[in-house]
Parts: C-alpha cells; sequence; structure tokens
C-alpha cells in the first residue's frame, strides 16, 4: 500500500489538485529490536508543510516509525533499520551520516512533558547553544516561545523553572525548546495524551499554526484527534499473517478525508468505526 | 532555513564537540583505572611481605617444582604473639576474633532483626518512628571510634560488674551496636521483598500478624537476612579501633577463656607488629593480612552465593 | 434417598457463632510481642543518646580542669608531657590535612568513575567494575595502612624530598582509594536516578553524548553528587586506623604535609593503647577530642541531609 508520489491535497479554501513537495520518504523501511521484527516494509511519502498523522492500535510500531526519522532508535541497544529513510532526498541511514546531525534538522516533543530541571530560558535556550547557533539568545528564546504561544503567559518569569508550568504549559514549553533549533520536520509523539481537554485543544491550535512553516508528523492513538488535525493520515497494524510476532505494518495511507469517510481497506474501516483497536 | 544540508562529512564544528567528548571519556576510563591499579597494588604488596611468611616455598628439582613448608603455616596460626618475630603466630587474635564476632552475633541478630520487623510490620506513621528511624541514619555516619568511646564508658566503667572491663564481652557488645544498623537495613529489605499476597493469604486464613511474620514472612525473608548478617560479621571482624578503645589488648599470650577474660582480635594484632620497627614484625602482620583478607573474601563469597541461591521467583 | 441426604445435611455442625472476642491470651501475647520488637527499634535511640550522654558528661569534667579558651587558642597538644597544653587545633589541622588530600584525590576520580559508568560503560563493564570496586572499600582500615606506611610512603619518599617517613600525603592519598569507592557508587545512583526521558530529550535536540552528560544529566543529579560529596568528607574525618599507623603521633599545628602529625582520631587510639587511670584528666581529654570529633561529623551529616531534601530534584 504505498502510495503515490504526487498527492491530491484538500487545503482549507476547497479541493484543490495541488502537486506537494515531499519531505521525509520512507523506503521499504523494516525496523527490528533484537531478534524481534517491529515493523516492515514500511514505504510512504511525507509532504512537506502539512499535518501527517500516523495512527493504529497500541503496540503496532507507530512511534517506532516515527523514531526512525530522526534516529532515536540508535539509542536502544539491539534496534536494527533497513531500508532507506530520505529526508530532502539523502538517506539518513547512509554510512557517514551522523544522527546528530540529523536531529538538529528534525525535532521531536514526546508523549510526556520532559521540560529539563532548569529555568523557562535555559530549556530553550539548551539546543541552540549546544548546537553552536550564533546570534542574540534573547531574540531566538523569544521567538521560539512566541512560535509555541507561549510567550505571553511566561514572558515574565523566564527564570523561573520550567517544572513550575501546568502539564499543556509544559508541551509547549517542549515545543518552543525544539523550535529554538530551526528544524525543518517537528515530531510529535502522542503530543497531547497526558494532557487534560482545553490543553490538547490548545496544542492542537498550535500545530495547525506550526504547519506553515514546518512539517508536523504526529503519532496519535486519538482517532478524532487524527481527523481533525491531519492533513494525510497514515493506519499502521499488526499484520495478520504472522503468528507469534507483533509485526506492524502501513495498510493504507491517505488524505484525511478520503481514510476517515471512504477508506479503501476492509481493516481500516474496521479500525475506524471502533471494532478493534 | 539557514540549516546547511545534511552531508556525509562531519562539520568542522562537531568534530570539535566529539573531540571534547572523548577526552571526557578517557578520563573517565583513566580514573577507573587508577582505582583498579591502586587494588592491584595493595593486594601485590601485602602478598610479596606476607607470602613467604605464611608459607614459605622454596624451588625443589622434583614435581611440581616447588616444596611448601605448611607445617610453617600452621605453626603461625597457632603460636602466640611473642618477643621475636620468627615466634610469632595469631593465635590468641584468630580466637580472639571468632569469640567477639560470635557473641556479638548472639546480641545483634535478634536485636537488628526485632528493630527491621517492628520497621516494617507495625510501626505506626508517627513521630516515634520517624525518631527511631533518622536515629538509624544518623548511627551510620557516626565515626566507628566514637562507639568505642561509648564502649569504654558504658560497658567497660558502669557496667564493670557485668562485663569484666576490659573484656571480650565488653567488645561484643561494643560491636553489636555498631553493626545493628546494618542488619536492620538487610531485614527492611528482605521483608519489602516480601510479596504482599502472601501476607495477605495468610491473614486471610484468620492468622493473627505475628504467627504470619513468624512462619511466612521471617522464612520467606531469612536468605536476606542471613546474608546482611554475614556482611555485619565481615565489617566486624576488620574493625580496629573501637575495640582498642575500649580496652582490647595489644599483646595477648592466652587464649580467653570466659566471657570476662581479655582478649584481642586480629586486626589489632596486625597493628601492634606494624607499629613494631623490626623487619620480621612487618611480614608477619603481612601474614596476618593475609588470613585476615581470605577471610573476608570466603564470607563475601558466602554472602553472593546465599543471596543468588535463594532468590525465589514466585 | 433425599430424605438420607437431607439428614446428611442437617447434621453437619453449624460453625462456631462468629464473636468479637478474640481470645484474652492471644491478644495480650500479640501485644507482648509488639512491646519486645518496638523495644528492639529503640536501641538505636537509646544509643544515640548513649553517644551523647557518655561525651558530654566526661567533656564537661574536662572543662572543669581546662578552660575553654586554652582549648581553642593553645597551639599546642602536649596532656601527656610534663608541660601540658591543650589546644586542640594541633588536632584539627592533622585531620583537615589529611582529608582534604583524601578528598583531592577520592572526589575528581570517584565523580569521573560514577559518570563513566553511568553514562559510557556497557552493561557487562558495569558488571564487572562495580564489584571490583566493592572490593576497594571491603578492604579492613589497617591493611590500608600497611599499605600506606609500607608502601605508599616509601615510593613518595623517591619522588618527594623530604618526606618524613610518617607525613600525612601517604594516609591521605590512601584514604582517598578507601572513600572513591563510596563516592562513586553515591553519585553513580544519583545519575542513574535521572529519568531516561531528559536524557532523550536532549538528544533529540542534537546534543552528543558528552553534551547531555554533563550539561543535562550532571546538572539533575547535583543533590545527590553534593550529598556524596559531604558524606565523604565525613568517612574521611572519622578515618582512624590509616592515619594511625601511616601519619605519627607527633601533634603538630603545620600545613607541611611532609611532617608526622596526629589526627583527633589517632590521638585517641594512642591514648587508649596506654594505661590510662579512669578519674585522671588524660582519660578525660579522650572525650573532649571524642566530643569535637562527633560535633564534626554529625553537623556535616546534618549538612548533607539538609542537601538532599532541600534540593531534591523533581523531574
Amino acid at each position: 500500500m504505498v502510495s503515490p508520489l504526487r498527492f491530491n491535497l484538500r487545503t482549507s479554501d476547497g479541493l484543490q489538485a495541488e502537486t506537494a513537495e515531499v519531505a521525509v520518504t520512507f523506503r521499504n523501511v523494516s525496523v527490528w529490536y533484537g531478534h524481534d521484527l517491529a515493523i516492515r516494509d514500511i514505504s510512504l511519502d511525507i509532504p512537506r508543510r502539512q499535518i501527517t498523522a500516523i495512527i493504529g492500535p497500541s503496540g503496532c510500531g507507530k512511534s517506532t516509525l516515527l523514531r526512525c526519522i530522526n534516529r532515536m532508535n540508535d539509542l536502544i541497544p539491539g534496534a536494527r533499520v533497513e531500508g532507506e529513510l530520505l529526508y530532502d532526498g539523502i538517506n539518513v541511514y547512509a554510512p557517514g551520516i551522523d544522527p546528530v546531525d540529523v536531529r538538529r534538522r528534525v525535532g521531536m516533543v514526546f508523549q510526556k512533558p520532559n521540560p529539563f530541571p532548569k529555568s523557562i530560558y535555559d530549556n530553550v535556550a539548551f539546543g541552540p547553544r549546544v548546537n553552536g547557533i550564533k546570534g542574540n539568545m534573547d531574540e531566538i528564546v523569544e521567538r521560539a516561545l512566541r512560535q509555541a504561544a507561549l510567550w505571553d503567559e511566561v514572558k515574565d518569569k523566564l527564570r523561573e523553572s520550567g517544572l513550575a508550568l501546568s502539564g499543556g504549559q509544559q508541551q509547549r514549553l517542549c515545543i518552543a525548546r525544539a523550535l529554538a533549533v530551526e528544524p525543518d520536520v517537528i515530531l510529535m509523539d502522542e503530543p497531547a495524551s497526558a494532557l487534560d481537554p482545553i490543553a490538547t485543544l490548545k496544542i492542537e491550535d498550535l500545530m495547525q499554526e506550526l504547519k506553515k512553516d514546518y512539517t508536523i508528523i504526529i503519532v496519535t492513538h486519538n482517532m478524532q484527534q487524527a481527523a481533525r488535525v491531519s492533513d494525510m493520515t497514515a493506519f499502521l497494524s499488526i499484520d495478520r499473517t504472522v503468528e507469534d510476532q507483533r509485526v506492524g505494518v502501513l495498510v493504507e495511507y491517505s488524505p484525511t478525508e478520503e481514510l476517515f469517510t471512504t477508506p479503501r481497506e476492509r481493516e481500516t474501516e474496521d479500525y475506524i468505526s471502533g471494532r478493534f483497536g | 532555513m539557514t540549516t546547511p544540508t545534511l552531508s556525509q562529512a562531519p562539520s568542522g564544528e562537531l568534530r570539535w564537540r566529539y573531540l571534547q567528548g572523548r577526552v571526557f571519556e578517557a578520563l573517565g576510563l583513566l580514573s577507573i583505572l587508577v582505582g583498579l591499579i591502586m587494588l592491584a597494588l595493595l593486594f601485590y604488596s601485602v602478598a610479596r611481605d606476607g607470602l613467604p611468611r605464611l608459607i614459605p616455598c622454596q624451588t625443589s628439582q622434583a614435581f611440581p617444582f616447588l616444596e611448601c613448608d605448611f607445617a610453617a603455616t600452621w605453626r603461625f596460626l597457632t603460636s602466640f604473639p611473642s618477643r621475636r618475630p620468627e615466634d610469632a603466630g595469631i593465635a590468641s587474635a584468630l580466637v580472639g576474633s571468632a569469640y567477639m564476632v560470635g557473641l556479638m552475633v548472639i546480641f545483634a541478630f535478634p536485636l537488628g532483626i526485632g528493630a527491621g520487623i517492628y520497621l516494617e510490620e507495625y510501626a505506626p506513621k508517627n513521630w516515634l518512628t520517624s525518631l527511631i528511624q533518622i536515629n538509624l541514619a544518623n548511627l551510620a555516619g557516626v565515626p566507628s571510634i566514637i562507639y568505642g568511646l561509648l564502649g569504654l564508658q558504658l560497658f567497660v566503667r558502669y557496667l564493670f560488674a557485668i562485663t569484666g572491663g576490659r573484656s571480650v564481652l565488653s567488645g561484643a557488645l561494643t560491636m553489636a551496636l555498631l553493626v545493628m544498623p546494618i542488619i536492620v537495613i538487610a531485614t527492611r529489605e528482605a521483608i519489602r521483598a516480601v510479596p504482599d499476597e502472601l501476607r495477605q493469604a495468610s491473614l486471610a486464613l484468620g492468622a493473627t500478624r505475628w504467627q504470619t511474620i513468624r512462619y511466612h514472612i521471617l522464612p520467606y525473608a531469612m536468605p536476606g537476612i542471613l546474608t546482611g548478617t554475614i556482611l555485619a560479621v565481615a565489617r566486624a571482624i576488620g574493625e580496629t579501633a573501637p575495640l582498642i578503645t575500649i580496652g582490647a589488648l595489644t599483646y595477648i599470650a592466652f587464649l580467653p577463656d570466659s566471657l570476662r577474660s581479655s582478649f584481642t582480635v586480629l586486626p589489632i594484632q596486625i597493628f601492634n607488629w606494624v607499629s613494631r620497627p623490626q623487619q620480621g614484625f612487618y611480614q608477619a602482620a603481612a601474614a596476618a593480612i593475609l588470613v585476615l583478607l581470605v577471610f573476608l573474601l570466603s564470607m563475601n563469597g558466602l554472602a553472593i552465593y546465599l543471596r543468588n541461591r535463594f532468590e525465589r521467583k514466585w | 434417598m433425599a430424605s438420607q441426604q437431607s439428614e446428611l445435611l442437617l447434621t453437619v455442625t453449624s460453625p462456631r457463632p462468629l464473636t468479637t472476642r478474640i481470645s484474652f491470651g492471644r491478644k495480650a501475647f500479640e501485644q507482648v510481642i509488639r512491646m519486645i520488637l518496638l523495644l528492639c527499634g529503640l536501641v538505636s535511640v537509646v544509643t544515640t543518646i548513649g553517644i551523647i550522654a557518655v561525651l558530654i558528661v566526661e567533656t564537661v569534667e574536662f572543662f572543669q580542669q581546662v578552660t575553654l579558651a586554652q582549648f581553642l587558642l593553645d597551639t599546642q597538644w602536649t596532656p601527656v608531657f610534663v608541660d601540658k597544653h591543650f589546644g586542640i587545633w594541633p588536632l584539627i589541622t592533622g585531620t583537615l590535612m589529611t582529608s582534604a588530600i583524601a578528598l583531592a584525590v577520592s572526589l575528581p576520580l570517584g565523580l569521573m568513575t560514577a559518570t563513566y559508568l553511568s553514562e559510557y560503560a556497557s552493561q557487562r563493564a558495569r558488571a564487572v567494575i562495580k564489584p571490583i570496586l566493592e572490593i576497594l572499600a571491603g578492604v579492613p582500615t589497617v591493611v590500608y595502612g600497611y599499605f600506606a606506611l609500607l608502601f605508599i610512603t616509601p615510593l613518595l619518599q623517591r619522588v618527594i624530598p623530604d618526606l618524613a617517613g610518617f607525613n600525612a600525603i601517604s594516609p591521605g592519598v590512601v584514604m582517598g582509594i578507601m572513600i572513591l569507592p563510596l563516592v562513586a557508587s553515591l553519585s553513580e545512583d544519583a545519575l542513574h536516578a535521572v529519568p531516561v526521558a531528559l536524557r532523550e530529550a536532549a538528544y533529540g535536540l542534537g546534543a552528543t553524548r558528552y553534551e547531555v552528560t554533563t550539561q543535562v544529566v550532571v546538572p539533575a543529579a547535583l543533590s545527590g553528587i553534593t550529598a556524596s560529596i559531604i558524606l565523604a568528607v565525613s568517612r574521611a574525618v572519622g578515618e582512624t586506623m590509616i592515619v594511625a599507623v601511616a601519619a605519627g603521633q607527633r601533634p603538630t599545628l603545620t600545613l607541611d604535609p611532609r611532617r608526622p602529625i596526629q589526627t583527633m582520631t589517632a590521638y585517641i587510639v594512642q591514648m587508649s593503647l596506654g594505661d590510662t587511670p579512669v578519674y585522671s584528666l588524660d582519660y578525660q581529654t579522650l572525650f573532649a577530642v571524642g566530643f569535637t570529633l562527633f560535633v564534626i561529623t554529625f553537623i556535616l551529616n546534618l549538612i548533607s541531609d539538609a542537601v538532599v531534601r532541600r534540593y531534591r530534584e523533581t523531574y
């Protein structure tokens, strides 16, 4: 189930057939943890400056898929990746490519907000400092916090601890932190699942703003969220043909409205209508 | 975006960051090496001086090319200290250590287990419990020689009628106070490891709290408690300062024959010999150290064996 | 058939009626057990009270004969000579010098060891190295004293000019080696307790392992590491046998570590070896010095607890 390189995308002002630029391409990507195959033979193209959602039942490898893009799987001992993952046309798993370099360009926001036990200012400044980004640090911090829609709430308490914020604010702080290094792509692994409904809505609004400048890829187990927020949706599920292993495969990948109203695969329809998951 | 494109050659700036990391890593490795080398040197210096004294060997023509005088070893283990280094032995020290540690366990074992059981099974969350716990934590940080001063005043002086003054009984009591926290901690951890279902099952059958502890929890926790006791014994055998303070003598040429008799222990004997100027005594000290280290190694080995053997999976 | 069955049912004895009165003996027994166990727990409290009482009583006696001014201002400590002086400073500087040297050795080595083990070493390496370091911690201190006097001192004498046979450097260095495992293991626990999520966040921003370790993990574990440092100081100050064997018995007010000195702990040992009559001033000096030692280590332990409690990281 591979999507074509050209898409028809529905934008907010109506149906518009458009050829979108591709930001990230998976080409027959499989991931092993030790002897266990986690996801198999995933191929898809992720469009630039859109929100792509990855949905599916728990344990089907959504996070694994996401973490391939910024090579965070490298941190897990025994993890092995096969296939090609192209970012801007370059395979990030090619020998000689430094994962540290990749992570500078592909930012990540995690499920549970994890600000550093430092001040708000130092949280946002950490990325630029470590990556040697030149410029007025105060401006960089302010810009990132504004982009994350947090500036007004914290501008008077930049020196206070990042942990003193509420859950939703902490998550936006983590987003600001990721934005401060000026990535192209932002990965979000269930960014709102630890937050209350109001904070969740704020994050979703933020995503719509951010997609004007960044490519966003989000993993979510919340189908309604995916339907609300994303432009493209990929549905991953457990391979039915394999008996004793949980292997994740790509079942369907389409524009969101299509996937949720007229899914092509039976399994997609079952999942969406809650028959399993 | 101002970021340069991803390339297959690491940028100069990244290389500098990696260099810093590598220097740091090398320093870390070096630190570990220093520790390991020091340990090796320690064993080497003791073995070099002590082994020839403990097990004198000579090369011989016949297989296995080494002829060792084990009679000399036996003499060392069974002789009393003497003014002449060649005749000196550790008999009184060995027996004194054994006596002292044996007595100590008789006191410390029940007290430590009792306190551990109380804290884990009975203690309510009140000020008294906090007080006990704070005290246990503090006592762990008190230098061992202070325990010696306590023992000197309390056991040697005030309780002279019972202990007989500078006796093996006083020594055992002092050391019991010193090692009690170790046994308490081991007991608490062992009890904490007991699965709650076991406790619930027993209580649900109508057993009282003490019955549950006695018939279910203690047996389950016993290997852990024993391991802790062995570690306490290992600690006590190596202690010198508190026993010198309560008056264990450094020159004892007889075996302690009663609870109230004077005594010495192996570390004090070592200390005594190291303090003498003659070379012969240094070698005797090293030989005694070897005996002590063998003892300690086997105790720790026993503790580890026990811990692994009885690690149950329920 | 049916009637026989119902007869069977009726002959089953009905259970003893539920009563709220468990046998009185059983209840009393449980209470007695509880009391006994509580008394065991109170032994620790009694021990602490005992230590404080014992030290204070004799120290008070001591200060009947020696003024506080003499104790704190005199620069010599010669209680056994004919010309008696009771200034505590020579003993304190002796303790300070050996402890400072011990810390200079154990803190950098211990912290680097902990960092390497926690952030860089493989599981297998850690499983091998940690037990070996524990052995360092388990060696009796009198053995370290032997090592210091008969191996390290001659070694250092070849390198350091004018190094006396008894000095402060050799026991200081050896004490440092002895304390190293303490610092390493406590610091490693603190580093290990930093949640993986924080490390992941830092890696995700494009930081190298070195940067993650030094700029995120170590600062996050700071209170635990500080506590381990203070505990190391306390241990060094209270150490007895290494200095008793290798540092000398000469209380001297000096900052030159190449000369023989005497620490507070070594003094107590020296006096205990002799035959000190109980009601004498000499006997009381034991407790005055002991009390000073106790106060110093007690304060250090309090500070360590306060640091851990106040700056306990919330993640």
